[in-house]
């Protein structure tokens, strides 16, 4: 068990805290029943989907699962980019 | 009378489901209520013995199910409160020789005489949960604040929901308030945002529930118990009165901030 002094020194994590993260992830997981590799592919065919309409900055693109309450929603940010930058380049 | 259905379940066995059953029995009857306890764990039967009635069983729910006596010969009125009964479970069956439709069939003829209908239901997500909440007007979810009972709670939750039942309610049993001062242990304000559902109670960890189990009495009798208090609580918060919320936070004892000094001053 850690003192005082230890938490000020080594900033060691309490277990509680550990356990409140671990649980999030597997509820989203165990609600929604995707894997996070499914979730990855998700992201790629996604990219390559809105990439046939417009041009996007594939790196930057993010995909979240939000929690509200016990709704879950998809997220996707996905930043467009100037067509008119891109001439320049 | 119409009774309320209040069905009490967990997911995952071992987090007092039985317990909680007997506790809020006791409690409702002592507020004046008539009360019929079910236990539908059908070959694991146990709320015979947290109720100190098991020598006084003579038929079950099974039996009363298959008309081989009337549904009141397989209620067995509590020894402490005359308005309080237990219909046990089949201790030589399995969860399959019953049905929802037997247990919607069956508190539909109790309905009419009772104010409350509490049923055990069992560990698990097959037939035997099905059976318990078929008939519920709300469901009791059990969990203790720990990361396997949270989980599982959160997927019977699921379930219950998927099934158009509820409304949901939680209640956090085994709460260990010096092991959450210590950062060991999931708040109930941790555990309620990670389950988004109501909650109806939070019951301190205490030694006297085995003690009282031993002699086949519900905690809820003993009224120097913190247990017994919370089993109280919840009792009166179904039958609609407002109830503040016990303080399990309050600070350390003398003895534990002693030790907690030594330690800090120590290292």
């Amino acid at each position: 068990m850690s003192t005082i002094f230890d938490r000020l020194l080594l900033r060691e994590k309490k277990s509680a805290t550990t356990a409140k993260e671990r649980l999030r992830l597997i509820l989203v997981h165990d609600r929604i029943d995707l894997t996070s590799s499914a979730l990855d592919s998700l992201k790629d065919e996604l990219i390559m989907v809105i990439s046939k309409y417009v041009s996007i900055d594939t790196d930057a693109v993010e995909i979240n699962i939000n929690q509200e309450g016990r709704e879950q929603t998809l997220i996707a940010i996905i930043p467009l980019q100037d067509s008119r930058k891109r001439g320049v380049r | 009378m119409k009774a309320q259905v209040i069905t009490i379940t967990s997911g995952k066995g071992g987090v007092g489901k039985t317990t909680v059953t007997a506790n809020i029995g006791v409690a409702l009857a002592a507020l004046g209520k008539n009360v019929v306890c079910i236990d539908t764990d059908i070959g694991l039967r146990n709320l015979d013995v947290v109720m100190g009635l098991e020598n006084r069983i003579v038929y079950d729910l099974v039996d009363a199910i298959e008309k081989h006596c009337r549904l009141r010969q397989a209620m067995i009125r509590d020894k402490r409160y005359s308005t309080l009964f237990l219909i046990p479970a089949a201790q030589t069956r399995d969860k399959n020789a019953i049905s929802p439709s037997d247990m919607l069939r069956i508190c539909g003829e109790i309905r009419p005489e009772f104010d409350f209908i509490l049923i055990d239901s069992p560990a698990g997500i097959e037939r035997g949960f099905r059976n318990a909440i078929a008939p519920a007007d709300m469901i009791i979810v059990v969990t203790n604040p720990e990361v396997s009972a949270v989980r599982d709670a959160d997927r019977i939750i699921g379930l219950i929901e998927a099934q158009e039942k509820g409304p949901v309610k939680l209640i956090i049993n085994r709460f260990n308030p010096s092991l959450v001062r210590r950062g060991d242990m999931l708040t109930s304000e941790d555990v309620l945002e990670l389950l988004a559902v109501d909650i109806i109670g939070i019951v301190p960890e205490d030694e006297s529930v085995l003690v009282s189990t031993n002699h086949g009495q519900p905690v809820v009798l003993n009224h120097k118990s913190l247990a017994g208090k919370a089993f109280e609580n919840i009792s009166q918060r179904l039958i609609g009165e407002e109830v503040p919320w016990m303080n399990l936070a309050s600070k350390p004892d003398f003895f534990g901030r002693l030790s907690r000094l030594i330690r800090s001053g120590g290292s």
